[in-house]
C-alpha cells in the first residue's frame, strides 16, 4: 500500500509540475500585451539569451556540419555520389541538428541560469517580496523570458542552419574534394521550404519549453542552496527531455 | 484597521495557528511577540494574502483578505509596505532601482519625480550616496534600511515587519527600532510587527500580543506585558526555559 502511495504521489506530482509549466507558459504569453513598459527587460533577456549564446552555437553548428559532411562525404564517394552531400548536410543541419543544437545549447547556457536566479530570488523572498509590493512575479519575471527566448531561438537556429552548412561545405571542398559549386548547388536545388520552417517551428517550441519549464521549476524551488541546485538540475533535465520529446513529433507530424 | 478573527491555519499535519483573535487599532503599532516557530510570519502571511485560514477571517478595512480575489488582492497590497526577515531586495537592481520599483509599476509619475521620492524616502532611513550601489555592496544593517525605504515609498497605511532585528547586533537593532518609532510618528500608518526581541518590543510597540502554541494568550502595554501575572508571559521576556521550550 504504502508503495502504491508512494508511486501515486510521485505521478501526482508530476503531472501537477507538467501542468503548472503549461499554466505559467500561458500566463507569460498572456502578459505580452504589456510589452513596451518591459521592453528593456525583453531586450536584456534577447540579449542575454540570444547574442551571448551566439558565439557557442555557431561552434558547435560549424563542427556539426563539418562532421555530418565528413561521414557521409566519404560513405557517398564510395558509390560516386558525393555530389549530393550538399543536399545531406542541408537537409540534416535544417531539419534537425539546427534547432536541436541550438536549444540544447540554450537550454544548458540560459535555462539553467534562469531556474538558478529565479530559485535564488524565491528563497531569499525576492519573489514574495514582490507580490508583497503588488507586483506580480509571472509578468515581471516570467514574461520578459519567454518572449526573449520566443525570438531568440528561432534567430540562433538560422545562423546555425547557415553557419553548419558553411562548415559542411567546407569540409566537402578540403577533405571529400567536390567544388563548392557542386555542393551549394546540391544545398539549393534540394533543400524545401518545409525544411526550413519546421526548423523554425521547432525552434519556436523548444524557445517555449526551456523557458516555461526553467521559469517553474526556479519558481518553485524548495527553501536552502539544495533546493537552488535541484531547481537547476531539474530543470536541465526536464528542458533536455522535452527538446527531445518535442522534436519526435514535430518530425512525425511534418514528415 | 485590522480584525483578525478566530484564524485557525493547519501546516504539514500541526495546527500551527489555533483560533487567533487581535485587533489593531488605525495608527497602531501593535507588537506580536513570541518564540520561534510558533506562527508569527504564518500570521503576518495571512494578512498580507499570502494564505488563507482553514476556518475565520481576516479584514482589513472591513474588508475579508481571504475572500479577495487576485486582483483585488493586489490593489489592497498596494497600500501595504512590508519589511521582510531578509532584506529582500532584487540584487540584480540598484539600490535605486530597488527603492523606486513600486512607484515605477503603479504610480505613472515621471522619472524625475520617482527619482525626488526615492532619494528622500531614503534620506528618511538615514542613507545617501548609496543611489548607484548594488544591494551586495551593503552591509545588512544599510540593506535592511533599504528595505524600510522601499517598503515606505509607497505612503502605505499598514505596515508589516517580520523579524525586523533578525541579523543585527543590538545597537543596530535600537537604530532600527527608532526608525521605525520615528517614521510612524511622522507618517502614522498602523503597523503589526512580529519579532522574538523583548528590547524591540517595548521600543516600539504600542501594545504587544504574545503568540504561544498556536493562541495569543496576553495583550498589552509594553508595562501591561512587563507587569503579566501570565507565567508563559514572564519566561518569554526573561528568556527562561519552559517544558514547552
Amino acid at each position: 500500500m504504502n508503495l502504491i502511495e508512494k508511486t501515486g504521489g510521485k505521478i501526482l506530482d508530476s503531472l501537477q509540475g507538467v501542468g503548472g509549466t503549461i499554466v505559467l507558459l500561458f500566463r507569460g504569453l498572456y502578459w505580452f500585451k504589456t510589452a513596451v513598459k518591459y521592453r528593456v527587460s525583453i531586450f536584456d533577456q534577447m540579449l542575454l539569451c540570444g547574442v551571448e549564446s551566439m558565439p557557442v552555437v555557431m561552434v558547435v553548428a560549424i563542427f556539426s556540419g563539418m562532421v555530418v559532411a565528413l561521414q557521409t562525404g566519404h560513405e557517398l564517394a564510395r558509390f560516386q555520389l558525393e555530389g549530393t552531400i550538399g543536399n545531406i548536410v542541408a537537409a540534416s543541419i535544417c531539419r534537425e541538428m539546427g534547432p536541436v543544437f541550438a536549444a540544447i545549447i540554450v537550454a544548458g547556457r540560459v535555462g539553467s541560469a534562469m531556474a538558478a536566479q529565479l530559485g535564488t530570488m524565491k528563497v531569499s523572498e525576492e519573489i514574495d517580496a514582490l507580490e508583497a509590493m503588488a507586483i506580480n512575479p509571472v509578468r515581471y519575471l516570467v514574461m520578459p523570458r519567454v518572449w526573449a527566448l520566443l525570438f531568440m531561438l528561432p534567430i540562433l537556429t538560422i545562423f546555425a542552419d547557415l553557419v553548419g552548412i558553411l562548415g559542411g561545405g567546407m569540409v566537402s571542398r578540403l577533405q571529400i574534394g567536390i567544388s563548392y559549386y557542386t555542393f551549394f548547388d546540391g544545398v539549393m536545388n534540394n533543400l524545401e521550404i518545409k525544411d526550413i520552417y519546421v526548423g523554425m517551428v521547432k525552434a519556436v517550441v523548444f524557445g517555449l519549453t526551456i523557458a516555461a519549464v526553467s521559469c517553474y521549476q526556479g519558481l518553485n524551488a524548495k527553501a536552502g542552496a539544495r533546493g537552488v541546485g535541484r531547481a537547476t538540475t531539474r530543470s536541465l533535465v526536464f528542458s533536455f527531455l522535452s527538446i527531445l520529446i518535442f522534436d519526435y513529433f514535430i518530425t512525425a507530424i511534418f514528415y | 484597521m485590522i480584525q483578525i478573527e478566530n484564524v485557525w491555519k493547519e501546516m504539514g499535519g500541526e495546527e500551527v495557528l489555533r483560533g487567533i483573535t487581535l485587533e489593531v487599532k488605525a495608527g497602531e503599532l501593535m507588537v506580536v511577540i513570541g518564540g520561534s516557530g510558533v506562527g508569527k510570519s504564518v500570521l503576518l502571511k495571512h494578512i498580507i494574502g499570502f494564505l488563507r485560514p482553514d476556518s475565520g477571517d481576516v479584514l482589513v478595512d472591513g474588508v475579508s483578505i481571504p475572500n479577495c480575489s487576485r486582483k483585488e488582492l493586489y490593489e489592497i497590497r498596494k497600500g501595504y509596505g512590508v519589511v521582510f526577515q531578509s532584506p529582500a531586495l532584487l540584487q540584480s537592481l540598484t539600490i535605486e532601482d530597488n527603492v523606486a520599483l513600486p512607484l515605477q509599476e503603479h504610480s505613472g509619475f515621471p522619472d524625475d519625480t520617482i527619482r525626488e521620492i526615492v532619494r528622500d524616502r531614503l534620506h528618511w532611513v538615514k542613507l545617501r550616496g548609496v543611489e548607484r550601489k548594488l544591494p551586495s555592496e551593503l552591509s545588512g544593517g544599510m540593506q535592511k534600511r533599504v528595505s524600510l525605504a522601499r517598503a515606505l515609498v509607497m505612503d502605505p497605511r499598514l505596515m508589516l515587519f517580520d523579524e525586523p532585528a533578525t541579523g543585527l547586533d543590538p545597537i543596530l537593532t535600537a537604530a532600527i527600532g527608532q526608525l521605525i518609532v520615528d517614521l510612524h510618528a511622522r507618517i502614522g500608518f498602523s503597523s503589526i510587527a512580529v519579532t522574538h526581541n523583548m528590547n524591540l518590543a517595548y521600543l516600539i510597540g504600542d501594545r504587544i500580543a504574545m503568540l504561544y502554541n498556536g493562541r495569543i494568550i496576553e495583550v498589552g502595554t509594553p508595562e501591561e506585558i512587563r507587569r503579566s501575572a501570565e507565567p508563559l508571559v514572564q519566561e518569554f521576556i526573561h528568556g527562561i526555559p519552559n517544558e514547552g521550550s
